[in-house]
């Protein structure tokens, strides 16, 4: 049953395991010192800012329970918006809000919730119901993403966001996850999203992981996946490499969210980025890692590693390795 | 440059650990495996008596050399008591005095006590019959009530064997409102069977004593006493087990005291609770270590687990065992790739099998598990917060357990007594997390790491459980330090996990 065959076929094509992962990029390239900076969402937002970068506006913030009775104040103007914790995983505990309906909130999946509803979130989000290992959180309010539609094809409800593997600052690998009917308007893949592999050099989408398998259809929309260009693809490459220098971690993940008519925009960075983004591109991250170790010392400005990803890491480049 | 400090690190490990296992095994000879050790017993008594400033006495019946066993060596932990030892008809008895006294105090009797393997044959020199201290103490009431019980078996009884058998059924079965109940109402309980019977049979002119032992069993930490009945005949004491109506015992039943004593009577002091604890001597007290006189090696047994009171070295002797489980745990997580709810949980639960056993503790495992996951998901429905929903949880599991428990004593099965052993806030954490991974990831891959925690807990309840892991870790406690290096080994383990290897086949390519 064991396949060292498999094993051998694995390690040639550089594929990265958990274990490699944890002990010889993210134990060696990230300090736990700069862990708050991307566990903690008002802390990315307010380093994107800083960094030039374009984020959702941050509309409010309810720190205390006191202040959840504040919260009509802080949407009284506002028609669409969007309730998240600021510590929260795998995206649990997010509400969207398009426009209201008599005193209620309407939810993006078309259901109402009153004030006593949304104030009962609140405190779950603030008690820590939705962060890792249940701290105590805080619940931001924020501008909501208009999606861009070059997406709408491929995405069943739902805001796409594209994941971009960062390593010392060079965007190494990317993916864009398209929500499911399964995942229910979430880009999660562990609740069944599909994620697109992308060619780094183009910005052009691959064929899509599902679970653990490839496809090439949208399991709901039935459209082909592969093909479809994403716009700006190089500003999204700089933002990226620009995110080394927000956060010093050496090895990040970053979520953007591209925006109809505000552009590209950071969600969220993550100090552990999940594996699956290699079977989306069918390649190794292993290889394309060393490549970075390797080169390192002549990578120090961002135009210059922004170059080095378009140069290294096309499709037609991983498909040879 | 980190790995080599690593690997020397290990390497030192190692090496200390292979040196103290060499030594002790070579050196001093400490037994490698555990069938190898001689049948040894260390018996501990640990009498804790609260006394009120004046004088204070406690008198203790200590165990003698008889049939099978062998007391070799007692030692008595007095602190600045007085001690005295006299003979009391047919026991040996220890008194600890002390003029003034307060507060609490602990007092400890130790010995050492060696079992012949072999059957012994009935005593080869016929000792004459003895000469029973006192033949009964019953009076007025209770000596008529023993006279009918007597009289109606010796007209019955053809001989001494009989005689006893007639007895003992009238004990066993006491009529209501008979004679039997009425002498048993003052002394119930298979001792008071046993001390009774004793008495009706001396009436009844047979010489006959209550015996009260002990079971030699491993790691008995709170041991209970037995109690049977000895009589004289053919030139010795033969024993009846009145329990099962045999005319022997156990063979691991030592004798400890004779009569209608009790085995602890104290003066002057408000509150006495006696601790009686046995477990097996590994420490070749009687070949190798008895005749080693030199203080370093001496010092050595004495600054180890065996030092320690033996209610003590139980303790230590289940918890050397986590290391281990908990290397296997690693391997099984880093290498394997199994996935498991909490951390160390799965160590837990397997600490918990091993006070119920594996099946009993695999149901009751799933029961609690079950009906946890439920009562999660009404209280979803309720909108709780999150510290006062685990709160529920944690008190529903203890209600649960409560009501396991009494509903298997009723049924007669009393293992399920022992769910209260299961770590009851690790068995709620996990019923959080199983529902929570259930919301998010849906009821596959809930019932995924719920499986995988169970084979988990299971592999380490059974690697724990390994007699002769068991045996290395107390005898040799210095292989914890090969774990450890083991352990720390696994920490720089970069390879795949075996499951990522089916994860990523689309990624092996077709070559």
């Amino acid at each position: 049953m064991l396949d060292f065959g498999l094993w051998k076929r694995l390690r040639d094509n550089g594929v990265l395991g958990l274990n490699d992962r944890n002990a010889n990029f993210v134990l060696v390239y990230n300090q736990r010192r700069n862990y708050p900076l991307v566990d903690d969402k008002v802390l990315t937002k307010e380093l994107a800012i800083k960094a030039g970068a374009a984020v959702p506006d941050l509309y409010g913030l309810i720190e205390i329970q006191q202040q959840v009775s504040s919260f009509p104040d802080i949407v009284k103007d506002r028609e669409n918006f969007v309730v998240k914790p600021a510590e929260g995983s795998q995206g649990e505990g997010i509400i969207v809000i398009k426009g209201r309906s008599g005193g209620m909130y309407r939810t993006a999946g078309g259901s109402l919730i009153d004030d006593n509803q949304m104030a009962f979130h609140l405190s779950n989000i603030l008690s820590g119901v939705f962060s890792l290992g249940g701290q105590p959180d805080k619940a931001i309010i924020e501008y909501c993403v208009e999606f861009d539609p070059v997406f709408e094809a491929l995405t069943y409800r739902g805001v796409p966001d594209i994941r971009i593997i960062v390593f010392l600052g060079v965007p190494v690998m990317a993916m864009v996850r398209l929500p499911t009917r399964q995942s229910d308007g979430k880009a999660n893949l562990h609740q069944g999203a599909i994620g697109a592999g992308i060619d780094m050099a183009t910005g052009m989408t691959l064929t899509a992981v599902k679970g653990n398998s490839v496809v090439d259809t949208h399991p709901d929309t039935f459209n082909k996946v592969s093909g479809t260009q994403i716009p700006n693809w190089p500003v999204l490459l700089e933002m990226a490499a620009r995110s080394y220098e927000m956060t010093n971690l050496g090895y990040q993940g970053i979520d953007i969210v591209l925006d109809r008519d505000r552009g590209p925009m950071i969600l969220e960075l993550n100090a552990r980025p999940g594996l699956n983004i290699q079977i989306a591109n069918r390649a190794g991250l292993r290889t394309r890692l060393e490549a970075v170790e390797k080169n390192r010392d002549g990578l120090k400005k961002v135009e210059d590693r922004v170059a080095f990803t378009i140069a290294q890491f096309g499709a037609h480049e991983a498909r040879a390795a | 440059m980190s790995k080599k400090h690593l690997y020397m690190l290990t390497g030192i490990l190692a090496g200390v650990a292979a040196l103290v296992f060499l030594y002790k095994l070579f050196l001093l000879e400490f037994p490698l495996t555990p069938g190898e050790k001689t049948e040894t017993w260390r018996v501990e008594t640990r009498i804790l008596v609260q006394t009120t400033g004046g004088a204070a006495k406690v008198a203790l019946n200590i165990p003698q050399t008889a049939g099978n066993f062998t007391v070799i060596s007692q030692s008595f932990v007095t602190g600045g008591w007085g001690l005295t030892t006299a003979t009391e008809g047919f026991n040996r008895q220890a008194t600890y005095s002390i003029n003034k006294a307060e507060g609490e105090h602990a007092l400890y009797y130790r010995a050492v006590v060696h079992r012949a393997k072999t059957v012994r044959p009935p005593p080869g020199a016929r000792s004459e019959e003895p000469e029973i201290p006192e033949k009964t103490s019953y009076v007025d009431a209770e000596l008529s009530a023993a006279r009918t019980i007597v009289r109606a078996a010796t007209r019955e009884a053809a001989d001494s064997q009989t005689l006893i058998r007639l007895v003992m059924k009238q004990l066993n079965t006491p009529t209501p409102e008979g004679p039997a109940q009425f002498l048993l109402q003052k002394n119930p309980g298979s001792r008071g069977i046993a001390e009774v019977g004793a008495e009706l049979l001396r009436i009844g002119g047979l010489p006959a004593r209550a015996v009260h032992g002990l079971a030699l069993k491993p790691d008995r930490r709170n041991a209970r006493f037995e109690h049977w009945i000895e009589f004289f005949a053919d030139g010795g004491w033969q024993p009846y087990d009145p329990k099962t109506d045999k005319f022997e015992v156990p063979a691991d039943s030592m004798p400890w005291w004779y009569g209608r004593t009790r085995l602890v009577h104290a003066f002057g002091t408000t509150k006495t609770e006696t601790i009686v604890s046995v477990r097996e001597a590994f420490e070749f007290t009687l070949r190798t270590a008895l005749s080693r006189t030199r203080d370093l090696e001496k010092n050595l047994i004495d600054f180890s687990v065996f030092g320690l009171p033996l209610q003590t070295q139980a303790v230590y002797q289940l918890l050397l065992t986590v290391p281990v489980g908990i290397l296997l745990l690693v391997v099984l997580r880093n290498i394997i790739g199994v996935k498991t709810f909490g951390t160390f949980m799965p160590v837990l639960i397997a600490l918990a099998f091993r006070q119920t056993e594996l099946v009993w503790g695999l149901i009751l495992f799933s029961i609690v598990l079950s009906i946890g996951i439920g009562v999660r998901f009404y209280l979803e429905k309720l909108k709780l917060l999150l510290v006062p929903r685990l709160a529920c949880v944690v008190i529903v599991v203890v209600m649960i357990m409560a009501f396991l428990s009494i509903l298997s004593h009723k049924l007669g099965f009393d293992r399920g007594l022992s769910v209260a052993l299961f770590p009851i806030v690790i068995l709620s954490m996990t019923i959080e997390r199983m529902t929570i991974v259930w919301d998010e990831r849906g009821a596959q891959e809930a019932f995924k790491q719920a499986f995988g925690s169970l084979v988990v807990s299971v592999l380490c309840y059974l690697v724990m459980n390994l007699p002769i892991v068991q045996h290395l870790v107390f005898v040799f406690p210095e292989t914890l330090l090969l774990v450890l290096a083991g352990t720390l080994l696994l920490g720089r383990y970069s390879g795949y996990r075996l499951l990522e290897l089916p994860r990523f086949r689309v990624l092996g390519g077709s070559r």
